[in-house]
Parts: structure tokens; C-alpha cells; sequence
């Protein structure tokens, strides 16, 4: 027997999955169904997540986070005021991408998993414990990935022992690794990180990088039929979070509208 | 085998309520204050680490005195109890009444059951949104729940405490500094000694804040709020 008798640790996450009723999800067994019809890759494993751009960015004072507000289901627009990203505590936040109900639970699981940790310890859990945690929870989705219910998160935290901005990216199997400048996920993350790959460069003050963040993002929805743009009718505008040694702050959406508005009258001239 | 010896179950629980004070009587003690602002928490606690008083919820606090290892342990399942039904249900359906009912529940029952009772007693306070008033709870080592109104206290001096605050507390328009100053008096007068900043673990639930309302004053706000 161990010495440690408690068996749930500081953990939200294994008490849940730990004590019964289950409240998390659980999916049959792999192989036992055929995976739904999303975009099968190899061996069946959805390659991937579908209807969505997250991106994050370091800037000099930490990172920012970005993501559309589109929600689609299959060749519907199935909600426009979908928020994708999320605090999940005073110095990180979390985007998700891929399939809504699960990606929506993860993130809030997440959530209470910080603050439980936090008040059991009465100590925050690191920059890269977090980043851990998120990975195990991830890699706890894998027999849901197999069923088509693909969740691909991206975190982003200030780290206060280094006092930096840190970005990190993972796959479905819960790999997790550090990416030092910026990354995007989601459907249209490969057009938001090529246009991040041209815009790019280190230490850049927040309202060029939120400028950055803004391109990537309207680059990602003119290529992506899943990323949606700026709603100029409803006055829809992507989320943008900044994370730096204060907290995680929501950007006001005046200044989202304006850069937006500035940034599409630019691309007007153009045409 | 030999049969055990009869004892009558009036015995029993005298004997029990008896160990289970004289241990509490050995700790240190806290004090719960409504005041203008929340509700104030202050233990006497040299460690600047080993916490009594402590986040519990959005709104609710706990804090334990007695035997340290017991009322950690009530602390975690508090926690979990707490997060759970929030996970569960929504945020504002945890509540400290319903936390303060599964304390009595299981304090009532180790101490009925077990041979030995736990030397802990609690408080699980929790501060009012709006003009809703705000909730303490004072549990005891066998089970037992008050519902206190204004100011509460738990640990060895606890009515010495009480008796002292009692008559000077009038109303929850205090200010912060006000009812910390009562408070420290209180400790001072109660354990005959000279308690510094450094010998105090202060903790308040601010209304006027909003989500996680639980706040720690570290030992410089306190020499300030003293000052």
C-alpha cells in the first residue's frame, strides 16, 4: 500500500475520472466502430480538426491570443458568436479547435483542474506544468479521436520564473510541443501561420502583433470555408486575449473593430 | 477470546468529547468577522506557509484549528466537494450551507463510529452576493453546526474569544481595518501575548469583488491596515 494514501492527488482531472458516476467522456472502445465521417487520415485517425482558427503570437510583453468565431457543421454555419479562446487562469489561456462539444468540455475541465490544484496546493502550478497537465487530458480524448471527436488545443502562458511568453502546440495523441514564435491550429491554421511566417518578427509591441493576429486570422477565413471573417453586419469580431505578467486580459473589442476595419479598407485599395 | 468489557454509550461519548477537547484546547485559535467590505478571517499562525484559513470556493472560505493533519484532510474534501458539484451543476449552486451540512455529516459519523474522534474544529464562511447577508458556519468535533451571526471563532481560546469579541462587535459596518484591529485585540487580550504581523495569517472574503472573492492579506498589508 502506499505511503501516500491519497489517491486522486491535486488533480480535478483524476478525481473525475477516478470516483464514479463517470462525468468524463467515455468512448467505446478502439476498433469497435467504424470513425465517423470526418476526414479520416491513416488508420482511420481523423487527420485534421475541422472548422476553426486559433493562433497565438509572442510579442515583447508576453503572448496574444487570437480565434475566429465561426462554429460549423458540415457545410453549415452553425453558430457566429463562438468564443475559442479562454482564461484558464490569471497567466494563461487556452484555444481549442476540432470537434465543439468536447474541445468546449476540455477547456473547461481545464479550468477548474488549474484553480483545484491552485487551492488545494496554495501554489499556482508552472508555466510547463500546465502545459503537462493539458497534454494528459488530450491524450485522455484519444479513444474520442478515434470516434472522430478530434480536440487539438493550443496554450499559451506567461512563465514567471522566466519571465516570457510561452506557446505550446499539441497532437491528438497528446504530444506536446514548444513552439518559440508563434503558432495556429485549426482548418485554416496552415493559412494563419504562413501569414504569420511573413509578418513575423521578435519582440514587436502589441498593437503590431494584434495587427498580425487580425491578417492571419482574415487570411485564414478568405482560404478556409471553416474560419469565419469579420462580421461587418452584426459587428462580429475575432477574440483576442493578451497574456503578460499581469494576467490574461480580454483586448477591448473597439480596438479589434478598428485594426480590423483598417486592415480591410487596406485590402480594398488593393483590389 | 475475551469479551470486551461494557461501557455505556453515555461514557463512550463523554470520553470521546473529552479527548477530542482537550486536543483542541492545545491549538491556536481563529476568528470570523463580518465587516463592511466581507467577512474577515485572522488565526494566530506563526508559520507563513502552513495555512488554517483558506479559499475554498468562489464565495466560501474554510479554515480549520486542532490537529493539523485532520482538518487538511477535511480541507481537500472540501475542495473537491465543492468543485465537483460546480463542474456538476453550475458555479452558483455551491453554497456553504450545503458544504457545512457534509462537515457535520462526516464529523458526526467518524465521531460516533471510530474510536477516535477528530480534534478539529471548523468554520466554513461564506460571503453574500448583493445585499444577501453573509453565511458563517461553525462545526465541532462531534458533528454539531451553529450557524453563527457576526463574528465566530474556533480553536483552543474560542470563547474566551467570543465572549471578548461579542461584546464589542455592534454591526458589520466596519471597516476592513476596524474589524482586523478588533480581531488582533481579541488575540492579544485572549492568549496574553504581543502578536506582530508576522504571527498572523489574515484572509478576507471581498464582496466587492467578483469571481474568486477569497483574498490573502500578506504581513505588509497588515503592518499598513495596522499602522
Amino acid at each position: 500500500m502506499s505511503l501516500f494514501l491519497d489517491p486522486y492527488g491535486s488533480s480535478f482531472y483524476d478525481f473525475l475520472a477516478g470516483r464514479g458516476p463517470q462525468p468524463l467522456p467515455q468512448a467505446p472502445q478502439i476498433g469497435s466502430q467504424p470513425a465517423a465521417s470526418g476526414a479520416p487520415g491513416l488508420s482511420g485517425l481523423p487527420a485534421v480538426p475541422h472548422g476553426t482558427t486559433v493562433l497565438a503570437v509572442r510579442f515583447q510583453d508576453g503572448v496574444l491570443m487570437a480565434g475566429d468565431r465561426q462554429a460549423t457543421e458540415g457545410f453549415q454555419v452553425a453558430g457566429r458568436r463562438i468564443d475559442k479562446v479562454f482564461k484558464a487562469d490569471e497567466h494563461s489561456a487556452v484555444a481549442i479547435a476540432g470537434a465543439a462539444g468536447p474541445a468546449l468540455e476540455l477547456a473547461r475541465l481545464f479550468q477548474i483542474e488549474l484553480e483545484h490544484y491552485e487551492k488545494l496546493e496554495g501554489d499556482m502550478l508552472s508555466c510547463e506544468g500546465k502545459a503537462n497537465k493539458l497534454a494528459q487530458m488530450v491524450r485522455g480524448n484519444l479513444p474520442m479521436a478515434f470516434q472522430g471527436l478530434v480536440v487539438i488545443p493550443l496554450f499559451a502562458g506567461y512563465d514567471l520564473k522566466r519571465r516570457e511568453g510561452r506557446i505550446f502546440k499539441y497532437d491528438v495523441t497528446g504530444g506536446r510541443y514548444e513552439e518559440t514564435e508563434y503558432h495556429a491550429t485549426g482548418s485554416g491554421g496552415k493559412d494563419a501561420r504562413d501569414t504569420m511566417k511573413q509578418l513575423y518578427r521578435r519582440g514587436l509591441p502589441e498593437a503590431k502583433v494584434l495587427r498580425i493576429a487580425l491578417e492571419a486570422l482574415y487570411n485564414a477565413a478568405e482560404e478556409d470555408v471553416g474560419t469565419g471573417g469579420p462580421d461587418l453586419v452584426r459587428g462580429i469580431y475575432p477574440t483576442v486575449k493578451v497574456i503578460t505578467e499581469k494576467g490574461v486580459r480580454d483586448l477591448e473589442e473597439s480596438k479589434v473593430a478598428e485594426t480590423c476595419n483598417a486592415l480591410i479598407s487596406e485590402r480594398r485599395e488593393k483590389v | 477470546m475475551a469479551l470486551p468489557y461494557y461501557v455505556s454509550p453515555e461514557q463512550m461519548m463523554a470520553d470521546k468529547a473529552e479527548y477530542a477537547k482537550k486536543g483542541i484546547a492545545k491549538g491556536r485559535s481563529i476568528v470570523a468577522m463580518e465587516c463592511a467590505d466581507g467577512v474577515l478571517l485572522v488565526a494566530d499562525n506563526p508559520s507563513a506557509s502552513l495555512h488554517k484559513i483558506s479559499e475554498m470556493y468562489d464565495r466560501i472560505a474554510f479554515s480549520g484549528a486542532g490537529k493539523y493533519n485532520e482538518f487538511e484532510m477535511l480541507r481537500k474534501a472540501g475542495i473537491r466537494h465543492a468543485d465537483l458539484k460546480g463542474y456538476t451543476y453550475s458555479r452558483e449552486d455551491v453554497t456553504a450551507r450545503s458544504l457545512a451540512n457534509a462537515y457535520s455529516q462526516s464529523i458526526g459519523s467518524i465521531f460516533s463510529v471510530e474510536p477516535k474522534p477528530l480534534e478539529v474544529e471548523l468554520l466554513v464562511v461564506e460571503v453574500g452576493q448583493g445585499d444577501k447577508p453573509n453565511e458563517i458556519y461553525r462545526i465541532s468535533y462531534d458533528g454539531s453546526i451553529i450557524d453563527e451571526k457576526g463574528v465566530a471563532a474556533i480553536g483552543g481560546k474560542a470563547e474566551a474569544l467570543l465572549t471578548f469579541l461579542k461584546a464589542r462587535w455592534t454591526a458589520p459596518t466596519f471597516s476592513l481595518r476596524e474589524a482586523l484591529r478588533l480581531s488582533l485585540e481579541a488575540l492579544d487580550t485572549v492568549t496574553n501575548q504581543k502578536l506582530g504581523s508576522e504571527g498572523l495569517e489574515v484572509a478576507v472574503l471581498d464582496r466587492t469583488r467578483t469571481g474568486r472573492t477569497f483574498r490573502r492579506i500578506g504581513s505588509a498589508e497588515i503592518k499598513t491596515l495596522l499602522a
